[in-house]
């Protein structure tokens, strides 16, 4: 297997609490992987140390065989191959929705505006938004935001796609048009490691789920596996709380 | 509004207009102050000048506020700018330039202006220190104008840069902006937006303190409004003055609340959400 990037024995430390506490993840080309577990269980802060939002205090990450942690490394060009989805969405409100999809590839990557704008119409057609693409986010519902800024995220062409609980803030009947996105993009072979509280769509999509307690992983398996025979004690009593 | 409303407030509005007017006018010695500073005839001297009285027009003085005014204003914005951008940044080696800016603006802000005039506009050229001593009137004024309104200007960009939200950083940076283009493109264009009142308060502030550069003996507004008190014994030029400047204020506050509105509209067309 092809390894695109991975933790290795990573630990960060808010203050006096531990916040993740020896992680060690790989993540294969095309692999989909769902993180689960509860709030404050460390999955968004894995996520953030993943496309360097936050800096780590032990471990490394790796990214395509290269250490992240050293010093020469510029965050701002690793951030260009590791994207990453937030929950509250963050689209830029003075942008239209073509512009937040155009900003980094036209500003980060330097790449030509038309042919940015091509492909930006492109995934908005994918999507169904492309005749509100000079619209403002304000005027969008919660899962049309949300799609768009999967969107702007896909824009710069990644190869990991981090996804932080991109449906937690969603209301629970725009949150099905968000997950048939992500499936789509599963099924075309994106690589995603994705925050989730949604089972169902885990258990359908991912190829690995990997149970977060405490920061530290508890168990980590094939879906059938984790959701159906838990080895650990701690993941039944999770899954029987969230079920 | 409705009909009856608008009716009853105006009828209410134009009663409180007659009764400060009648105040006014009734004061036991109203008719002497109405002929110092509302003198119909100085009224219009004050306004065209009479060269052969060596009487200045306080409209052409005026130009003199207009443009200082307008010069001082680009470079604060771009000042305070790069202040504010100092006293945010995170950079290690910048620490003592972001503690530099905070002394400044404190200091700045805290100091009268007509002081700042005085010290810059008597202080430098006194100094004898070469080319820097040996600028007009009217550059130590404007110096001054610009260092005391960045002082003000900073902190106000410094509150519209705090109320961007974290996340919007976050996702700047995540779409790997440097931290030069999430400044440019994402946090300043929010801030502004937010500031836009709190700004223009500055700026009519600005516009109103260029009429203490008479100070420095530079020829404004208020200046001749001055020498016409002097030589005529009449005040109606302060009145002329303050016309004047109200002729600039109150069109720009309607503009920019226009731009603010509009902008809203834009953003927030069809309420949908």
């Amino acid at each position: 297997m092809n390894t695109v990037i991975s933790a290795q024995n990573v630990r960060k430390r808010f203050g006096d609490h531990e916040v993740l506490r020896g992680i060690s993840v790989d993540l294969a080309e095309h692999e989909v992987v769902c993180l689960i577990g509860a709030s404050g269980s460390g999955k968004s802060t894995l996520l953030r140390c993943l496309n360097l939002l936050e800096t780590i205090d032990e471990g490394d990450i790796v990214f395509r065989g290269q250490s992240l942690t050293d010093a020469r490394i510029d965050p701002n060009l690793v951030r260009r191959h590791i994207s990453i989805v937030f929950q509250a969405f963050n689209l830029f409100p003075h942008l239209s929705v073509l512009d937040n999809v155009m900003l980094g590839p036209v500003r980060a990557l330097g790449r030509p505006r038309d042919e940015v704008k091509a492909e930006a119409m492109q995934l908005l057609e994918r999507i169904g938004l492309a005749q509100r693409a000079l619209e403002f986010p304000d005027r969008l519902s919660g899962g049309q935001q949300q799609r768009v800024a999967i969107v702007r995220s896909l824009a710069m062409k990644p190869d990991v796609l981090l996804l932080d609980e991109v449906t937690s803030a969603l209301d629970p009947t725009l949150v099905g048009e968000v997950l048939d996105l992500l499936t789509d993009l599963a099924r075309g072979g994106t690589t995603m490691l994705i925050a989730t509280h949604e089972m169902n769509f885990a258990r359908n999509v991912a190829d690995r789920v990997i149970f977060l307690h405490d920061g530290e992983i508890v168990e980590s398996g094939t879906p059938q596996q984790i959701f159906d025979q838990p080895r650990e004690a701690a993941t039944a009593a999770f899954l029987s709380r969230v079920n | 509004m409705g009909r009856r409303a608008a009716v009853a407030s105006t009828i209410s509005s134009a009663i409180i207009v007659a009764l400060i007017v009648w105040f006014f006018w009734r004061a036991p010695n109203g008719a002497n102050v109405r002929f110092f500073f509302l003198n119909p005839h100085a009224f219009w001297v004050n306004l065209t000048g009479d060269p052969s009285r060596s009487l200045y027009s306080i409209l052409r003085c005026f130009e003199t506020n207009v443009w200082m005014f307008m010069l001082c204003e680009v470079l604060v914005l771009i000042f305070g700018l790069g202040l504010a951008w100092l006293r945010l940044s995170r950079t290690p080696i910048l620490a003592p330039l972001r503690v530099a800016s905070a002394i400044y603006t404190d200091v700045f802000r805290g100091i009268p202006i007509i002081l700042v005039l005085f010290a810059v506009g008597y202080g430098v050229p006194g100094m004898h220190a070469g080319w820097i001593s040996q600028r007009t009137a009217t550059t130590y004024a404007c110096a001054t104008l610009v260092i005391t309104y960045s002082a003000y200007v900073a902190e106000v960009y410094r509150a519209g840069m705090n109320s961007v939200p974290h996340g919007q950083v976050m996702a700047a940076k995540s779409l790997g902006l440097s931290d030069v283009q999430t400044m440019r493109r994402v946090i300043l264009p929010q801030a502004v937006r937010n500031v836009i009142p709190p700004l223009l308060n500055d700026f009519i502030s600005l516009q109103k303190d260029t009429a203490l550069v008479g100070t420095l003996g530079i020829l404004d507004a208020n200046q001749a409004a001055q020498l016409y008190g002097a030589k005529e014994f009449n005040f109606t030029g302060y009145t002329v003055a303050a016309l004047l400047f109200l002729a600039l204020t109150i069109p720009m506050t309607r503009y920019t609340d226009h731009l603010i509105a509009k902008d809203r509209r834009r953003r927030l067309a069809g309420g949908a959400a």
